[in-house]
């Protein structure tokens, strides 16, 4: 089950927590991976770590034409086809909305959702072509429930689930599925810094009792990649321990 | 028939699955050869690439039939 032997994949933010452990699962279950990132040592160090014959295509998802072309670039370093796209590069810009910058703004949407967008119009027409696609964007659980001083975190995460769920409509008779994943709170270098109390205040609300793992994301993205979710489309898989059953 | 119909009914053919003898210039995209919305986008992409025109959104929708294909190719092809 889940093998993705012969498949081709590209991954956006995979150097990083969440995305790395996504990229290793993907490749792991036999994948051949273009992985994308904006840190160019980072990417080519995990490039290495990976081993095998994936490539690095080091892209800034702020600049609108560099993200048209890694769909391409991804296609051509992959022997000419692209199964599987995940979208998992975010960026946070936090503040209250009172005090949020225009840039700060767009600069989230920009990334988190735009971005997203632009490479799932590229990579529609090689799927198309080869009637068979997998798109799995990695929401946020706060895109469902909000978080104060995350209002372009949240409306960016919320865009993907919408944005999902009407490119599931348009690509479904072409075999090609798009959904989501949306972590809860994933142990990262982000929940890392946390102070201790607010760790504790954070456990309390999830009836797992302990934050998730890169892994436990990674297996929910292996699963929408595969060939046996051929009939999910259009949905969100909430992975969070619990903390929010929507 | 010109050049451009023949490039134009193979693309069709490959593209739709359809039997070669029922792309006649008459034939149209939908009614006839079952084609759906994102088959005549994706018409239109290949159109594009084979013949390096474009072909924009406002006149794609006018795109109903071979022959209207045709036409619109070999007036505005370079």
């Amino acid at each position: 089950m889940f093998d993705l032997t012969g498949m081709t994949a590209l991954v956006t933010g995979a150097s990083g927590g969440i995305g790395s452990a996504i990229a290793k699962a993907l490749a792991g279950q036999g994948a051949r991976l273009a992985v994308s990132g904006s840190n160019v040592e980072k990417l080519e160090a995990f490039r290495a770590e990976l081993g095998g014959d994936h490539v690095a295509l080091p892209c800034n998802l702020g600049d609108a034409a560099a993200v048209d072309g890694l769909v391409p670039a991804a296609v051509e370093a992959l022997g000419g086809k692209i199964d599987i796209l995940v979208n998992n590069a975010g960026v946070t810009r936090d503040n209250l909305a009172m005090r949020m910058k225009d840039e700060e703004w767009d600069q989230v949407i920009r990334i988190n959702l735009e971005a997203a967008f632009r490479l799932i119009r590229a990579a529609a027409k090689p799927m198309m072509k080869a009637r068979f696609g997998r798109v799995v964007s990695i929401t946020s659980v706060v895109g469902q429930t909000g978080n104060p001083g995350q209002a372009n975190y949240a409306a960016s995460k919320a865009g993907l689930v919408g944005m999902s769920k009407a490119l599931a409509q348009e690509l479904a008779s072409r075999n090609i599925t798009v959904n989501c994943v949306a972590p809860g709170f994933i142990a990262s270098a982000m929940t890392d810094v946390l102070p201790d109390a607010q760790k504790e205040a954070l456990l309390g609300k999830i009836p797992a009792g302990k934050l998730g793992e890169g892994a436990d994301v990674a297996a929910a993205v292996v699963y929408l990649a595969s060939r046996e979710a051929g009939y999910v489309t259009g949905q969100t898989l909430h992975v969070n321990g619990g903390m929010a059953m929507i | 028939m010109s050049e451009t119909a023949e490039r134009v009914k193979k693309i069709v053919v490959e593209h739709l699955g359809v039997e070669a003898d029922k792309v006649n210039e008459d034939a149209s995209f939908i009614d006839d050869l079952g084609a759906d919305s994102l088959d005549i986008v994706e018409l239109v992409m290949a159109f594009e690439e084979e013949f390096g025109v474009e072909i924009p959104d406002d006149a794609a929708e006018k795109i109903a039939t071979v022959k209207d294909a045709i036409s619109y190719i070999d007036a505005n092809k370079g």
